[in-house]
């Protein structure tokens, strides 16, 4: 879910509760102005998530230290996802799986092709801001797990919101370096999409919003679809 | 339904579990001190983080005793499963010995990520009452990097690298590794037995 600090949390709670109820397995809940502005999430919502939910979710946003990590866990959610600030002070993936294990911190990765390499993209929560970061992105999956990250969710930003499939060879080179829990996102427009990235990029989960909000996907009708495909999914 | 206590055991995210007993209309008590558990009809050992620093913090508060010797019903859940064993990989450290064997990493093996992160079924081995109504649909959510072997306490397994101990029992003693409260209906029904123990 992807929302600015103007939208009011009854929204977030209803969207969360919906979610809860077609069989989402995790929801990720990103505050996409958080960085480029230098502000942090709002955070009186999280707990109010928190009581609300019963599956796992994780908070994105403006973490920058082990301080504000604490205060978004110690609302409930059980992971926090960097990327931005990741990419400035990479020291911090270190201070946050030291502190609270690998298995909460997610490291987000937005990337897309330029000059035929795979390279990380920064702040891309304000297209006016967005640069290219000249790390490479199966550099950096590298360095984001041996500094302790527990999950890298990679973003293919060509293919988000096109709802062309997900990026399956940018996926697939990225799952060969990537030994914790991949997560693809950016790209999915139709069922047959799920199954492709499950099937041949092997990630262990796949994020979608734009589908799922519009309706124009039903989670329980794509998890029949993918259980008919004999992928394993959760009823 | 009687008093139950919450070990505070230093984790971050306690208050997913306390949403989760709250959602059952259970009040609980988040609680180091060692009257307060010996007193409460339930105990609960969450643990999340680094199975070494949740001892040491036992250690500090003195509690170690005080939770080999609880004889109400007492459930560890994913680390605090882990430290019931006699001892874990992880930072090789000495838990508290109330179940006999040692907790292991996952090996690194191809196509197998660790952490052990998503939702999986559960094989129930033995009949407890903790998984009464637990059925071959229902899955768990589980996030962990370390696992208990299976033994003699093992009371349900799930397959992931290799079998291990999704949950124990040993008289009064239960633990699970996933985490009831972040696994939907199925977690909830788990919690709910565990107080009608």
């Amino acid at each position: 879910m992807r929302f600015r600090d103007h939208k009011v949390v009854g929204d977030i709670l209803e969207l969360a509760a919906r979610y809860r109820e077609e069989g989402a397995d995790e929801l990720v809940f990103y505050d996409i102005t958080a960085s480029p502005d230098g502000r942090s999430v709002d955070r009186s919502w999280v707990r109010r998530v928190a009581r609300l939910l019963d599956i796992p979710f994780c908070v994105a946003g403006g973490i920058r230290s082990v301080a504000d990590a604490e205060s978004v866990l110690g609302e409930g959610a059980e992971k926090i996802s960097v990327n931005s600030p990741a990419l400035a002070d990479p020291d911090l993936i270190d201070r946050l799986s030291a502190r609270f294990g690998a298995q909460c911190v997610v490291v987000g990765i937005d990337s897309q092709t330029a000059d035929g390499e795979f390279l990380v993209y920064q702040f891309t929560g304000d297209p006016t801001r967005t640069r290219n970061t000249a790390r490479r992105t199966l550099d950096w999956v590298q360095e984001v797990q041996q500094r302790g990250a527990g999950e890298v969710v990679l973003n293919c930003m060509a293919s988000d919101g096109v709802r062309h499939g997900y990026d399956l060879p940018q996926l697939k080179a990225v799952r060969a370096v990537c030994n914790v829990p991949l997560i693809a996102s950016g790209g999915a427009g139709a069922p047959g999409h799920f199954a492709d990235v499950f099937n041949q990029a092997n990630v262990d989960g796949a994020l979608a919003a734009s589908v799922f909000h519009s309706g124009n996907i039903a989670i329980p009708d794509l998890k029949r679809y993918l259980r008919d495909a004999h992928i394993e999914v959760r009823p | 339904m009687g008093q139950l206590a919450i070990i505070d055991s230093g984790g971050a995210n306690i208050a997913s579990l306390q949403f989760a007993i709250e959602r059952l209309g259970v009040e609980a008590t988040l609680t180091t001190d060692p009257s307060a558990l010996r007193s409460a009809t339930h105990v609960i050992l969450p643990g999340v983080g680094a199975a070494a620093d949740c001892m040491s913090r036992l250690e500090a508060l003195d509690l170690v005793d005080t939770i080999r010797s609880l004889r109400q019903p007492l459930l560890g859940i994913c680390v605090g499963m882990q430290l019931l064993f006699d001892g874990s990989e992880e930072g090789n450290v000495s838990c508290l010995g109330i179940l006999p064997g040692r907790v292991h990493r996952f090996p690194n093996l191809a196509g197998m990520p660790v952490p052990h992160m998503g939702w999986n079924q559960v094989n129930v081995t033995r009949p407890t009452p903790l998984l009464t109504g637990l059925t071959a649909d229902d899955y768990v959510y589980y996030v962990h990097s370390y696992a208990a072997p299976v033994t003699a306490d093992t009371v349900a397994t799930t397959d992931y690298s290799n079998t291990f101990s999704a949950a124990v029992q040993r008289g009064n003693v239960f633990g699970v590794q996933f985490h009831p409260e972040r696994s939907a209906k199925a977690g909830a029904l788990i919690l709910a037995n565990f107080l009608k123990v």
